[in-house]
């Protein structure tokens, strides 16, 4: 894209902004998000290897309509490292030491089979001022 | 077919786990009774913090959180809540309650953080400026382009009343005039990330989560301040966060909104970034514009303050990183809106890095204002097993200990000051009754001493110095002139030093002498760490009684100053024991005293 006026961007944040809430109020069967924090502290945790291993499971069951993310740090150090899956239909949960075998169970029974994964969940550090 | 709702049932490795569990079987089995087993799943969860108030149960989709739920309120909340529609009133956690300290109606404290530096942390993907953009990225930007005037902004900022997230907490608003009323061509804005504290990376994440705002913030104070260059000095080591920043300018560049032109304005701006090789001093303001001219990073005097000579002898307005990354907020929702949140005379969030002894280590942000305590065994869940607090550090090697009796204390820059701390840049650790404050003390001085350029005697000689009484005092040889003496030293070198770090190097000194004296003079005149950490003092010992000759200490001493024969009593060589505790770990017998 080239430079843009402040018109332009105002038409362009409206648009990503649709887009983004298009997506949360999106029904079941759209697609899900999966946000794996990776920081620095985040990927000495092993950030990137969970990634991967999620990577790995969404391809090998073949999951559609699956959108897999980095971020920054969370703010749980001593959970990480930490993913977010926001699946429609379903609450937005917050998953704490995430390593690459729960990463798969994260896969295959949240995202595949609309159940939560116990023990992994945590709670979102703060309300989002920017909504 | 799914589920329709779910149960969490909060049990962190801190909690009670067999009562959390029965709670949890209690739920599953009314479950099962309501006939409600296919669209309810009950789940365990790791800690919610916040662990005062446990066991919590939070039902989603609708969020409703119950605390300190007994087993015998299961049936309650089914019927109730799950059956019945309506949520257990009795059970709710009251969350008016929490909004004492930052009177802000819209937000619900009962996490107590607020996310205004780290609201983008943790939700965009920081290689994307669109989702910046999405979360009203460069609206600040746009705003002050178009719809402000350099007086404006200063006037909001002021409004805001934000200080300098570094440590030194001086008004922003002020730093910002002083720049922009001196007349020159050429003016610099400068970002300060060179994060040094022990402990401490609430930049370093801000950074990686977020370069963008920090990106905007400097390009809102270069049209303030008449600047159209912007370097950002930050640590070599911090690839990461550094990678991040490249991305972002080149992504800011492609968009025009950086570089030519601004937004179609006559507005330009220009972003470099410096590295830095890691010097604690190079975080003091003048240090820093040296080490960015390509001279050894050492502070000057002040005056001249950089606002009027900084980088290439050019007016320069330098800010940390947290202070940048509030601005765009404070922009968009106004000095006022900000203002509301925080003290007095702190307004405002902060972020820390909290660590040490606590169970939930974290990257907090909350408002100026929240207790110690509410951050420890709030937020931080309290002390790792079951231990007994003993102190929080604040403020890194500029900054002192806290004793648990000022745990209620709410957090500004004055209240930390007058208790002999500092806020600092943002490092908080946790200590327990395992933790020496000599020790701590020693490793912090000693992390100065390392760090001191040189240049001005107090802080060369004045910091070796105290070191060196210190360690004398861990070896149970110090006397208590010792004691007198430190507290002069300190006194002269906050006086005498050249900068900040020279001035703030004897406070860790000056805080265990204020309020663990007692602590140190068992050190002194009994010749004991009360904590056992000061090896000097420390002694390892075999009682022949209960040793039944197995060896496997001697096996695991790592000097092999363990003597003795099979089935024979063992016997330590003191000359040789390194005091590592190594021996009271392994005997499975009791037999190894430590004294």
């Amino acid at each position: 894209m080239g430079a843009m006026t402040r018109g332009q961007l105002q038409a362009f944040r409206a648009e990503k902004q649709r887009e983004v809430t298009a997506q949360r109020e999106a029904g079941v069967g759209s697609s899900t998000v999966i946000i794996v924090g990776t920081g620095t502290c985040g990927i000495a945790a092993g950030a990137e290897v969970t990634l991967h291993a999620i990577e790995d499971e969404i391809a090998k069951h073949a999951v559609a309509n699956v959108v897999l993310k980095r971020t920054g740090c969370m703010g749980l150090c001593a959970s990480e490292p930490s993913v977010e899956v926001v699946k429609p239909g379903m609450p937005g949960i917050l998953y704490g030491k995430v390593d690459a075998a729960v990463g798969r169970r994260i896969v295959q029974e949240h995202i595949i089979n609309d159940q939560l994964v116990g023990e992994y969940i945590f709670d979102k550090p703060a309300a989002d001022i920017m909504q | 077919m799914a589920y329709q709702k779910y149960i969490l049932v909060c049990s962190g490795e801190s909690c009670d786990a067999d009562k959390n569990h029965v709670l949890q079987e209690a739920l599953q089995h009314e479950i099962g009774a309501a006939g409600l087993g296919a669209t309810v799943q009950v789940v365990k969860t790791g800690c919610f913090g916040f662990c005062a108030k446990g066991p919590m149960v939070k039902v989603l989709p609708e969020e409703t959180l119950y605390v300190e739920v007994q087993p015998s309120d299961a049936a309650t909340i089914v019927q109730e809540h799950l059956v019945g529609g309506k949520p257990v009133a009795r059970l709710c956690y009251d969350r008016q309650q929490s909004k004492t300290h930052a009177k802000l109606d819209d937000i619900d404290f009962y996490q107590k953080q607020v996310r205004i530096v780290l609201r983008n942390c943790g939700v965009i993907d920081p290689d994307s400026i669109d989702e910046y953009i999405a979360r009203d990225g460069y609206v600040a930007l746009e705003k002050v382009l178009f719809d402000m005037t350099p007086e404006d902004v200063i006037a909001e900022l002021r409004k805001s009343d934000l200080r300098g997230r570094g440590g030194a907490g001086f008004p922003t608003w002020r730093k910002w005039e002083f720049t922009r009323q001196v007349s020159n061509p050429e003016k610099y804005v400068m970002c300060n990330a060179d994060e040094g504290d022990p402990g401490a990376y609430m930049d370093r994440s801000t950074l990686e989560g977020d370069p963008h705002s920090i990106l905007e913030a400097m390009m809102i104070a270069g049209y303030t301040c008449g600047s159209s260059k912007g370097v950002i000095y930050i640590r070599a080591e911090y690839p990461l966060a550094i990678a991040r920043l490249k991305r972002a300018i080149r992504q800011a560049k492609d968009y025009g909104l950086m570089g030519d032109k601004i937004l179609g304005t006559d507005f330009c701006f220009d972003i470099e970034i410096r590295l830095g090789a890691g010097a604690f001093v190079c975080g003091e303001e003048t240090a820093l514009i040296a080490s960015t001219e390509g001279n050894r990073g050492m502070p000057r005097p002040r005056p001249p303050f950089p606002a009027v000579k900084g980088l290439w002898d050019k007016p320069t307005v330098i800010n940390n990183v947290e202070t940048y990354a509030s601005i765009p907020v404070i922009i968009m929702k106004g000095g006022d809106w900000y203002a509301r949140i925080g003290t007095e005379t702190s307004k405002g969030t902060k972020v820390f890095a909290l660590t040490g002894k606590v169970k939930n280590s974290g990257l907090i942000e909350v408002p100026m204002g929240t207790t110690l305590r509410e951050i420890v065994f709030g937020i931080g869940g309290g002390i790792i097993g079951g231990k007994t607090f003993k102190a929080v550090q604040t403020g890194g090697p500029s900054g002192g200990l806290i004793p648990e009796e000022y745990l209620d204390t709410p957090i500004d820059y004055e209240n930390l000051s007058k208790l002999g701390s500092i806020v600092g840049s943002g490092g908080m650790i946790v200590m327990d009754e395992d933790d020496c404050v000599l020790d701590v003390t020693k490793f912090y001085l000693d992390f100065s001493v390392d760090e001191s350029c040189g240049k001005c005697a107090p802080c060369r000689i004045g910091g070796k110095t105290l070191l060196t009484l210190l360690d004398r005092i861990s070896k149970g040889t110090g006397t208590e002139d010792d004691l007198a003496h430190m507290k002069q030293l300190s006194v002269a070198m906050q006086r005498a030093s050249l900068c900040g770090l020279g001035q703030t190097t004897p406070n860790p000194v000056l805080s265990i002498i204020r309020h663990f004296e007692d602590e140190l003079n068992t050190h002194i005149k009994d010749r004991h760490c009360p904590a056992g950490k000061c090896t000097a003092l420390v002694r390892f010992d075999i009682d022949a009684e209960a040793c039944i000759g197995c060896t496997v200490c001697a096996r695991r001493c790592p000097v092999n100053c363990i003597s003795g024969e099979r089935k024979q009593v063992h016997v330590i060589d003191q000359e040789r024991c390194v005091k590592c505790g190594a021996c009271l770990d392994a005997c499975k017998f009791n037999a190894v005293i430590k004294s």
